[in-house]
């Protein structure tokens, strides 16, 4: 499609609108550092939320030291790292898509992007399969489990958290995903611009946040022994 | 250009019309204005579950509810007051008007998304009340486990609509931060920012460090019923105690996220209207911060008698007493302002000076509590009831009323009754002080809280509290009659009626829907150049 045959008025990722900032910013720049503050604050909301549970699940590892060992093995190291590599890959291809908006790439950026969905898929459909594997051997968070290959006391309190943690990651990647689909319509309907790329910008950061988070999850639950 | 709708007083209040464009609005003006209405109504609920608590205590063995009914109560009290009122009380009614107009600004950074924390306000609240019907919660608002587990009913529900109302909290904390960073007027350095700025600069540094905690926090607890994780559950291995330190990990500091914009809110009145710069600046922008950081690192207090390590209690006894250092230097510099000052006993004065009397009882039996061995002796007795409620109601509510009329000519135009405002001020403060100081008395004598009947020999103090109830809803009821009927046909107010000098007051009242209109406001001066009666 070339630009010729768009209609005068109609935008989309090929000729994207004019971007107008807030009245009450100075310049598009002064917006654009703001909303990249304000990000940056909501990150530091985030590490607190997790970190809670983080300093939960450590105060509990270090009572029940052979329970939790024990209760670790249960864990599928390969889909593990399976889903790391799926992260780590999908981080690369949120770069190359954010950094094509910033440059006005806008077809480049939507593919990227997809991509990114796409790999964060994967991640939740490995997910899936580890979930129903220990629902199906009776592996639930604490007072609901009944596995009998494992009757350790205490064992399990580790899939309590194991479960909470990895739901709570999951829930945000499957954020994450919506929010990157909401960026594809707004590059779609030309409301991204080498002007303008704030939310293709933090709906990145964000999903890096989410990627770093596995990236201590993966370690402390499935490899820490 | 003259714009001909401005020069016949357009403002932000006429300048669209209808609900649908209050409802969707992203003027910060009309939103603080929203949450002022949503914040009084909850207050009135809440406060007549107050009176209902206070006439059942009244006489020993005349209860006026059973027991049930009575927790449901005292939890719904608790609930409503702390999530739905004190918290958003000043920071998002009041600040969301005057922040961005004190910084010279068009609106607060995010507009929308200031209009979402409204939005997820209201939800939080609607589900917290929903569950009224659902048989509602008897936990008291602390949600202690392992009873909050076991209790059924609308637990949840409430528990949730705490969540979702937390949210609202850090999203307007964040808004406001990014807003006072990136959005002061030329000429608005940080050493001639506004203290009321200064103090809510740090309770948004609080509300985006804590609330995050009590978030997950709840969230666990909705896990404990729902999947039964036990993480909190000593049945299933877990540890109560646990959720005390995270819940007061937030709890705590979410006492200066309650305090620290009213004593902001008495920053700017006591200059105004003592015609003096204020005493102590920088002490006092200063200590706003080490109030905030001292916030993180107290609240193992909560749980003296909760098997916490003696070394432990210990260590948060005396970090505890450290918050008395910069609440002090405060204190002393507010008083400070007024000495040899020509001081105007309007309205919003009459509140700051009961703030500064009720807040320093509050504080220093805040003190006490601190102290280890008295502290085992009061847990759970009415002497903790009546040390935090001088501190929220003596504090907040008192700061949030004398703002309320400290900023009224500014919000709407108009000039309050002064005579009704001193008379509805005279009947707060005897009624407050009835209210709770008999409190105090009981409970040092060992009278429990959170109990249903109490025992005939506190009878002479349950009586005086529960008449000191009354002479408060009369206060507060005189109030409300004065702001709406002088909002309504009370005389003009003029632009500066208090004559003073931060930048809201150089706007039009009420201010036009950008605030300042085409100009942008330059600064040039300090705002507390205060000289006399007559300048
Ligand atoms: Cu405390």
């Amino acid at each position: 499609m070339s630009h010729a045959s768009v209609p005068a008025g109609k935008y989309n990722a090929d000729n994207p609108a004019p971007h107008h900032f807030g009245h009450h910013f100075e310049s598009a720049e002064h917006e654009f550092s703001s909303a990249k503050q304000g990000m940056w604050l909501f990150m530091v909301t985030e590490v607190l939320m997790i970190g809670a549970i983080f300093v939960g699940y450590l105060l509990f590892r270090l009572r029940f030291p052979e329970a939790f060992h024990e209760a670790h093995k249960e864990l599928n190291v390969k889909l593990g790292a399976l889903n790391t590599v799926i992260l780590i890959i999908s981080s690369a291809t949120m770069v190359l898509g954010v950094t094509a908006a910033q440059r006005g790439n806008n077809r480049r950026s939507i593919g990227m992007l997809i991509t990114t969905i796409f790999l964060g898929g994967c991640f939740c459909l490995v997910k899936y399969f580890e979930y129903t594997h220990k629902f199906h051997e009776g592996i639930f968070p604490g007072g609901l489990y009944h596995f009998e290959g494992l009757t350790v006391p205490h064992a399990p309190l580790f899939f309590s958290f194991y479960f909470v943690m990895t739901g709570i990651h999951a829930f945000h990647v499957v954020v994450g995903m919506c929010l990157i689909t909401w960026i594809i319509t707004r590059i779609k309907r030309g409301q991204i611009s080498k002007e303008f790329f704030t939310p293709v910008e933090l709906v990145g950061f964000y999903w890096h946040f989410v990627d770093l988070v596995w990236i201590f999850l993966f370690p402390l639950l499935y490899l820490l022994g | 250009m003259a714009h001909t709708a401005e020069a016949h007083g357009d403002n932000y209040l006429n300048h669209e019309k209808g609900l649908w464009s209050w409802m969707t609005t992203v003027d910060h003006k009309r939103i603080g204005l929203m949450y002022l209405a949503s914040v009084c109504f909850f207050f009135f609920l809440g406060g007549i579950f107050a009176l209902i608590i206070r006439l059942n205590l009244m006489h020993s063995g005349h209860p006026v509810v059973d027991a049930n009914t009575y927790n449901k109560l005292m939890t719904y009290h608790g609930a409503i007051m702390v999530f739905l009122v004190i918290i958003p009380a000043i920071p998002a009614s009041i600040g969301n008007f005057v922040l961005p107009m004190m910084l010279g600004a068009k609106d607060v950074a995010f507009p929308k998304l200031n209009l979402a924390s409204y939005y997820i306000y209201l939800a939080g609240a609607t589900f917290a009340c929903l569950a009224l019907f659902l048989g509602g919660a008897d936990t008291g608002w602390t949600f202690y486990t392992p009873y909050s587990i076991r209790t059924g009913g609308g637990v949840i529900l409430v528990i949730f609509g705490a969540f979702v109302a937390g949210f609202s909290s850090i999203l307007t904390g964040l808004n406001f931060i990014v807003t006072i960073q990136k959005l002061r007027a030329p000429g608005l350095t940080w050493n001639r920012l506004p203290l009321l700025l200064w103090a809510l600069y740090a309770t948004s540094i609080i509300q985006v460090l804590a609330t995050p905690v009590l978030a997950i926090t709840l969230v666990l607890l909705i896990f404990e019923h729902v999947f039964k994780v036990g993480i909190f559950d000593p049945a299933l291995g877990g540890d109560p105690v646990l959720f005390q330190h995270f819940f007061w990990f937030y709890s705590h500091p979410a006492v200066y996220i309650m305090i620290l914009p009213a004593m902001g809110v008495i920053s700017e009145i006591i200059p105004v209207f003592s015609r003096k710069p204020i005493f102590g600046y920088r002490a006092i922008a200063l200590a706003s911060f080490g109030i905030a950081l001292v916030a993180f690192i107290v609240w193992g207090h909560h749980l003296f008698v909760s098997g916490q390590s003696e070394l432990a209690n210990f260590v948060f006894s005396l970090l505890t007493m450290f918050v008395a250092i910069p609440t002090g230097v405060k204190v002393f510099s507010w008083v400070g302002t007024m000495y040899k000052g020509s001081i105007r006993f309007n309205a919003p004065m009459l509140y700051a000076l009961g703030f500064i009397e009720l807040f320093t009882i509050g504080g220093l039996t805040g003190v006490f509590l601190a102290t280890l061995a008295i502290d085992v002796h009061l847990t759970d007795t009415y002497f903790v009831i009546a040390h935090f409620h001088y501190v929220m109601v003596g504090g907040t509510i008192m700061g949030f009323v004398g703002g309320m009329h400290y900023w009224f000519p500014k919000v709407t135009g108009k000039l309050y009754n002064e005579t009704v405002a001193m008379w509805a001020f005279i009947s707060i403060i005897i009624g407050f002080n009835l209210t709770f100081f008999p409190q105090f008395i009981a409970g040092t004598e060992g009278m429990p809280r959170r109990y249903w009947s109490q025992l005939p020999e506190f009878d002479l103090w349950n009586t005086l509290s529960t008449v000191g109830s009354w002479f408060l809803l009369l206060g507060f009821l005189m109030v409300a009659w004065n702001m709406i009927k002088s909002a309504k046909s009370g005389p003009a107010a003029g632009d500066n009626p208090w004559r003073a000098l931060t930048l809201e007051w150089q706007s039009k009242s009420p201010p036009p829907h950008d605030n300042f209109g085409p100009t942008t406001p330059t600064v040039t001066h300090w705002p507390y150049e205060y000289k006399g009666a007559n300048v």
